[in-house]
């Protein structure tokens, strides 16, 4: 039925939603996994987002939107092509991750969860990473970088901006 | 289950096993305070005040999600809780405004009263409190957002309860808030309920907020004016310069059989007793041909000339008389008595919406086989034929989802619309707009009657394995249908029956007689020898002229005169107003509806919020009306009908039976404090003494009901009380129903409309006009 439909998806991810929806007692207990990856694919949470995630789901739009505007890690806007997420909490506060986030703000010109104007970069503070070992640490999309200082972080959007960074989504 | 025995502060206490802790200790007296706590909606553990100490169990547990177990020992009112219970007080305050003076729920706020039972007195923060503009989501519906305490219980009445999910939680933490649906505005059944339900401030109601203090009024519970329902409406009225005024309509008595609903009409549309067009002065057809204000007793004996010269010349064939669906028992009892006695007529007849004659006929000396609405709560099973109680039965809607919810009752629908009770029903069929009559014989076994499938036959098999159902059917059946599908239902074990009908008083006008060929009770108009020996005169023996008979009556110049008490038949069927050019009109009404604009003579009425009586609603439940408002200029319909009878001739006591001798007011013209006057009655019949003292009693009235009609005789003293009764329905001496015309006319209502009366309720126009598209159905699983 659902693969009949138009979606805004890709086939694949449809697909896989498809298959998500009855992994669990529940069709809506697919609902957080779905705004992920749906947010890979799309790049933000939009309304048409919203809108096949509910129908998919047999929800109404403003219990998505509950759920949605509980998680920080789900955007209702587009980030930059690289998003740039500093981590701030406390081992990496101990090793100046606060340094960071503010050598980057300086650097890009952005505040948190803003985007530069040529939309290549978007900076967000965040909270843990699970790199305490290594901190400071940040995220880039889904890389990690650590140990920083902001010789390092410097060298990091350098090549981003030339191209040299990672690819991954 | 079975019983567990456990501790609460040192009491030894029993309860069923699984009955929540918070509930075991308020029902042994123990309080223990909770915001988002509410009894049959979902436990959300959220605010916890709730937190009590549990014998060996490490941190203090809320006691809305705490099952009672064997031998559990609890402390409700320790050091320890009631510091918990201060210090979740003073973080509810942190960003509560101190706003109580103006608020409206101010003095009877949830929060403020336990702040004054378990709060701090002062705070230990001084962090400026962040303060967010109100915003206004519907006619109806205000949000005040740092006034919310985030309990959660409009979302969850909302969604569970009304199954309309137009509410929900928005962000996290000190940032959430309730969002509507429509992200700005509700996209809703506007029935208040989430302003009902609200602890605190934070959702007021268009109709009440910022025009008085709960204290200032009086809050008087009765019944409902709209629809066939009869849910209890509490109403808080307070003096006005011309009487005193309804400032408010709520659910505070939640002694009704709605229990903790009412909708849109019970709650807001009480507006139109306030309506600036309402008619305070009699009004006469001068010469000049326009309608004048003359003083009562000039009206009066106006229009009792007219209907006196009519009745003497033409004789009461040629007088038609037309009763109300929202006037009382005692009023509808009084008007065909009048009409019969004293015009001497059968001419008599009002807008019927459902066809109760032939559900009399059918349920003849079944006893017990009659469902109060009561029973929708708990039966195990329901067929519902016809109807969307949705939009028209919307207590009855509510007492379905709501059995739905609680006890997991099996509701089947055969409609030939998309009701929105399909969502909650176990099993659904679509039937063709003429094909209930065919259904009901296939379900009765008659195969070829209907051409079913196999979700037809596996929905027969389900509805006749039920060993105990409840059937309610629409206005799609009447006369034969109605006693085809009785027969049906007795054919299987344990059925009940409820014919579902429009207006508050449609079923008491059928009940009372106003029908041209049955008198009181059904008993047709050729058996009336018990009523002739009681009204001390003889009555017409032939049948009278049905509603639309008159009217062609009326049109062909065979009607002399027309007495139209509550009704709006001129717009209601179309009549054209030439047809009643050369008949003496007498209307009595609210308003100068499109009837009354025709009349020779108009007096104000008063309504069903401004007099005492009693009411039937549709499932035949009988309940007392209390005088709440009183509007200077109006007259009760009761008291018209006894004062025209008196100037036509006939003396008051033949036409009630009052009085012993004493005379004295007990109430009826205390307004708003007839309550008093009930309670006093109460009383009086508890220590054997009986009120019948004036001849605007609408009681005397009702001692001649009940002694007359059988089914009506049901104890008096729970009535007085403000309780149901249900009928006694088996009583009823009927011997055809089928043969007759059943007229039935259904109002098709919907949540916003109420017929005539809807039509000057401004709040009811509001909400209609700002819901240009039909709300869609609810998308939500309803799991």
């Amino acid at each position: 039925m659902a693969t009949e439909k138009k979606t805004i998806f890709s086939p694949e991810l449809a697909a896989r939603f498809d298959k998500l929806v009855t992994l669990y007692p529940m069709r809506r207990s697919a609902l957080v996994p779905m705004l992920l990856y749906a947010q890979d694919e799309v790049g933000y949470i939009s309304k048409e987002v919203v809108a096949e995630v509910a129908e998919r789901l047999g929800l109404r739009e403003n219990d998505v939107e509950s759920v949605l505007s509980y998680y920080s890690m789900l955007r209702t806007k587009p980030a930059g092509k690289y998003n740039v997420q500093v981590c701030t909490n406390i081992s990496c506060m101990l090793r100046d991750g606060y340094g960071i986030l503010e050598h980057c703000k300086k650097r890009l010109g952005i505040d948190h969860k803003e985007v530069t104007a040529d939309g290549l970069f978007s900076l967000e503070e965040v909270e843990c990473i699970g790199a305490c070992c290594w901190a400071p640490a940040i995220q880039v999309n889904y890389d990690f970088y650590d140990e920083l200082t902001p010789e390092k972080m410097d060298q990091i959007l350098d090549d981003y901006k030339a191209g040299r960074g990672k690819e991954t989504v | 289950m079975a019983d567990v025995t456990f501790t609460v502060d040192g009491k030894k206490l029993t309860a069923p096993a699984g009955t929540l802790l918070i509930e075991a200790c308020k029902a042994a007296g123990i309080e223990v305070p909770a915001f988002c706590y509410y009894p049959h909606l979902a436990v959300q553990a959220a605010c916890r005040m709730c937190t009590v100490r549990l014998e060996k169990v490490p941190k203090l547990q809320t006691a809305c999600t705490t099952p009672v177990t064997e031998g559990m020992v609890v402390y409700t009112d320790t050091d320890e809780v009631r510091q918990a219970r201060k210090a979740t007080i003073e973080l509810l305050l942190g960003n509560h405004p101190l706003d109580c003076p103006v608020c409206d729920k101010g003095g009877e706020c949830e929060l403020q009263d336990m702040t004054f039972k378990y709060g701090a007195g002062e705070s230990k923060y001084v962090e400026i409190k962040q303060h967010r503009d109100e915003q206004q989501w519907s006619p109806v519906v205000y949000y005040d957002r740092p006034r919310c305490i985030l309990c959660y219980r409009c979302v969850a009445v909302c969604g569970a309860g009304m199954d309309v999910w137009a509410l929900a939680v928005e962000s996290r933490g000190a940032r959430s808030v309730i969002a509507p649906n429509g992200s700005d505005h509700l996209n809703c059944e506007e029935c208040g309920m989430c302003i009902d339900i609200c602890p605190v401030g934070a959702l007021t109601s268009d109709t009440y907020r910022y025009h008085t203090r709960p204290w200032e009024m009086n809050h008087v519970a009765t019944v409902c004016t709209h629809c066939g329902d009869g849910c209890k409406t509490t109403l808080g009225v307070r003096t006005a310069a011309d009487g005193s005024e309804i400032i408010r309509g709520n659910n505070r008595d939640k002694s009704g059989m709605n229990g903790d609903f009412l909708c849109i009409k019970g709650r807001y549309a009480f507006d139109f007793a306030n309506h600036t067009e309402r008619l305070t002065k009699p009004l006469v057809r001068q010469a000049d041909g326009k309608l004048a204000p003359v003083s009562w007793e000039e009206a009066l004996d106006f229009a009792a000339r007219g209907l006196r010269e009519a009745r003497d010349a033409k004789g009461g064939k040629a007088i038609g008389v037309i009763g109300s669906n929202r006037t009382t028992n005692e009023e509808n009892y009084l008007l065909q008595k009048f009409a019969r006695s004293v015009l001497g007529t059968n001419n008599i007849d009002h807008h019927r919406t459902a066809d109760y004659a032939a559900f009399a006929a059918a349920l003849k000396g079944h006893a017990g086989r009659e469902a109060s609405l009561r029973d929708f709560v708990t039966a195990p099973a329901i067929l519902l034929l016809g109807n969307d109680p949705t939009e028209q039965h919307p207590a009855l809607a509510w007492q379905l989802r709501t059995n739905v919810r609680l006890n997991h009752a099996r509701i089947y629908v055969a409609n030939h619309r998309d009701i929105k009770l399909r969502r909650q029903a176990k099993a659904a069929v679509t039937l063709p707009q003429t094909g209930y009559a065919q259904f009901v014989e296939y379900l009765a076994g008659k195969d070829g009657a209907f051409k079913g499938d196999d979700a037809t036959a596996a929905f027969r098999n389900a509805v006749k394995k039920e060993e105990s159902l409840l059937i309610a059917f629409g206005s799609e059946f009447r006369g034969r249908d109605i006693q085809a599908l009785v027969a049906f239902g007795l054919s299987l074990p344990n059925v009940k029956f409820a014919c579902l009908g429009d207006y508050a008083n449609s079923r008491g006008a059928a009940d009372m007689g106003v029908l041209p060929d049955l008198l009181p009770g059904y008993v047709p108009v050729d058996k009336a020898a018990q009523f002739a020996g009681e009204y001390g005169n003889s009555l017409p023996a032939e049948p009278g002229l049905d509603l639309v008979q008159m009217f062609d009556a009326a049109g062909r110049g065979e009607l002399a005169a027309m007495y139209v008490v509550g009704a709006n038949p001129v717009a209601r069927y179309g009549i054209d107003a030439a047809a009643l050019k050369d008949t003496f009109l007498v209307v009595q009404d609210m308003f100068l509806t499109e009837t009354a604009v025709l009349a020779d003579v108009v007096f104000p009425a008063a309504n069903l919020y401004e007099k005492a009586g009693t009411v039937t609603n549709t499932y035949g439940d009988l309940q007392l009306v209390k005088k709440a408002a009183d509007k200077a200029g109006t007259r009760a319909d009761f008291e018209l009908i006894v004062r025209l009878a008196e100037k036509m001739g006939a003396a008051p006591k033949s036409m009630v039976p009052f009085g012993r001798g004493v005379r004295a007011d007990v109430g009826q013209t205390r307004g708003a404090q007839s309550g008093e006057a009930d309670r006093h009655a109460v009383w009086l019949v508890a220590h054997h003494l009986e009120l019948k003292l004036s001849p605007f009693d609408p009681f005397a009235i009702f001692d001649e009901i009940q002694r007359l009609v059988p089914a009506y005789n049901v104890p008096r003293l729970n009535l007085l009380a403000g309780n149901d009764e249900h009928l006694k329905s088996e009583l009823v001496q009927i011997d055809t129903g089928a043969t007759r015309r059943d007229m039935v006319l259904p109002a098709n209502d919907g949540l916003y409309t109420s017929g005539t009366l809807g039509n000057y309720s401004a709040k009811l126009k509001e909400v209609l006009a700002s819901h240009t598209t039909v709300t869609k159905p609810a998308e939500t699983a309803a799991d």
